[in-house]
Order: C-alpha cells, then sequence, then structure tokens
C-alpha cells in the first residue's frame, strides 16, 4: 500500500443527536460559563434555537461512528501511534442541542515524511442536519502516524 | 442568523481593534489540573488513557504523567475567541498542534489581526491566535476568520 492508496477512502457514515445534558457538561469541562451554553432560555435570548454546540465541539461528535475505532482501521495504524497534527473547522449554521447531525467522513488526503517513518493522514468530515441536510459545518483534520517499524531516514 | 441581536456576551469585544496588526487581548486561562481532565475525558467523549491514567501513563506509554488533550487546547482557545468575538461571528478555525499541556498548566491565549477580508459579502478579519503555557513553549497556533460587520 502507498500512501496514494488511502485517497478517497469513504468511512461509514452515521447520525448523532446532540442532548443539552452533554453539551453542558462539555461546557463545564472547558470552563464555558456564559448562560447560553447551559440554558436554553439565555440560548434562545441570543438568537439560538437551543443552547449552541461550542465551535469545537463537532470534534466529539466526529468521535461516534457505530465502531469508534474504523478510522484507525481505514488507515492500517495502532491508536498508539497516531497523533493529531492539526484541526480545522469552516462554520455555516450553528449546530444546537436537540438537532439530529448526519456525519460524513472521507481521507481526501495521505502522504509520507522521513522515508515512511511518518504517514500522514488528512480526513474531511462533513456534518449535516440530518433532517433537513442543511450544512452546518466542515473540518479538517490531519492524523499523524509514527511507523516504529521504518528506521527514520 | 436573523431574528435576534441580542449580544452573546463577548465580554473582551470592546477592547478589539478589527484593523491588521493590532494586538487582541491576552488572556491566561486557569490550571489545567486533573479534574480539568478527566472532565474533558467525559465531556468530550475522548477516552485515551494516556490523558486521565497516571500508571497508563508511566507503564503503557513511558512518560512522567497524563498530558492534555490537544482538543481542550483549542477549545480553551475557542473560549478566547468567543470572548472577542460572539459564536456566531466565527467562520473558520484551524490550530496546528506543537506541544502537549501538562498538569498545572495555564494556557496564556494571544493572537492578532492579520488582515481584513471579504468572504461570501461579508466582512471579515483574519487572527492569527496562540497557545501557550504560561510564560514558556508553544502548544498550537493558527488562525480564525471573524465576520466583523455585526459586532
Amino acid at each position: 500500500m502507498t500512501p496514494q492508496d488511502y485517497i478517497g477512502r469513504v468511512l461509514s457514515p452515521f447520525t448523532f443527536e446532540v442532548e443539552r445534558s452533554q453539551l453542558r457538561l462539555f461546557a463545564k469541562a472547558i470552563g464555558e460559563t456564559r448562560p447560553m451554553y447551559r440554558d436554553p432560555e439565555a440560548a434562545r435570548a441570543a438568537g439560538y434555537r437551543d443552547i449552541p454546540a461550542p465551535p469545537t465541539f463537532p470534534f466529539c461528535i466526529g468521535m461516534n461512528p457505530d465502531d469508534p475505532f474504523d478510522v484507525l482501521g481505514a488507515m492500517d495504524v495502532d491508536l498508539s501511534q497516531v497523533l493529531h497534527g492539526e484541526q480545522a473547522f469552516e462554520y455555516f449554521q450553528p449546530i444546537c442541542a436537540g438537532d439530529r447531525v448526519l456525519v460524513r467522513r472521507e481521507i481526501v488526503d495521505a502522504y509520507q515524511k522521513k522515508g515512511g517513518a511518518l504517514k500522514f493522514f488528512v480526513l474531511k468530515l462533513t456534518f449535516e442536519d440530518a433532517r433537513s441536510a442543511e450544512r452546518f459545518c466542515t473540518a479538517r483534520q490531519v492524523l499523524i502516524a509514527r511507523d516504529a517499524g521504518v528506521t527514520n531516514a | 442568523m436573523p431574528g435576534s441581536r441580542m449580544p452573546e456576551n463577548a465580554e473582551n469585544k470592546a477592547a478589539v481593534l478589527w484593523q491588521p496588526g493590532a494586538a487582541l487581548p491576552a488572556h491566561v486561562m486557569p490550571p489545567i489540573t486533573r479534574t480539568t481532565l478527566a472532565l474533558y475525558a467525559g465531556g468530550s467523549g475522548d477516552h485515551n488513557p494516556l490523558h486521565i491514567d497516571i500508571d497508563y501513563a508511566r507503564c503503557a506509554a513511558k512518560m512522567d504523567d497524563v498530558i492534555g488533550h490537544g482538543m481542550l487546547t483549542m477549545a480553551l482557545l475557542a473560549r478566547y475567541v468567543t470572548g472577542l468575538a460572539p459564536q456566531r461571528a466565527l467562520k473558520v478555525y484551524s490550530l496546528r498542534f506543537t506541544g502537549m499541556s501538562r498538569v498545572g498548566d495555564q494556557i496564556e491565549c494571544s493572537g492578532s489581526v492579520i488582515k481584513l477580508l471579504e468572504r461570501d459579502g461579508q466582512r471579515c478579519a483574519e487572527i492569527e491566535v496562540r497557545a501557550k503555557r504560561q510564560g514558556g513553549d508553544e502548544l498550537a497556533s493558527g488562525s480564525a476568520v471573524i465576520a466583523i460587520e455585526d459586532l
């Protein structure tokens, strides 16, 4: 397998239901205390349909396929080898509590450095409203796998 | 979003000058504790033991201690950005992870305005943002695009 062989691999799409309790726990974990991230009334007063998911929460949604390790399988790597190199989001509409999010995932680029000792995989995730098909946001993540079997050239 | 013009509690926004070269007011986050990491593991669904189990970190990963989630750093830096401009104005947010946070780290967030641009008919500012261990090395850096028309 060369890195190019991984490009275009599509992973199984899945849906995820966003719950208030989960957004409240996430807000607590990141020290987010502003009312609109916990209280539906405050969120509505700020113009949201319900409590909004903070900017990086889509990454958490993306980690919930039926098989949580299918991404690793699609890249033929082990969890212990993988580093998160880069993460990017582009936002179109806010994700709010009560939304059902359809997640699509694809390996859009793959390449290697240092004679194959470092493998790079670029995943693109698309998050859309499972009901209306409206796009919420997209994410691009670069995962780096260290291959201990390859001598660092 | 149509309908409402209520503020989103972007508490620092008055302090920002959206002009190229302008520095954003720096902000230091409270220390990352083991409780923070446990809460983030539960809240994010990232249960990798490297972030929450010191025995695993030492024995299996041969590290001195657990390390913080890279996405926790990104979430804290997002809190900083949405303190300067409301979340609805955030259009693009991108980071490269360059270091690992440790227990006790206070993440120092800073940034500056790179340029003004037009995007989908909206006036926007592109900013560079940075997360550092307080007074120390960089953990992540990147950029964000913020619609500044309605701020």
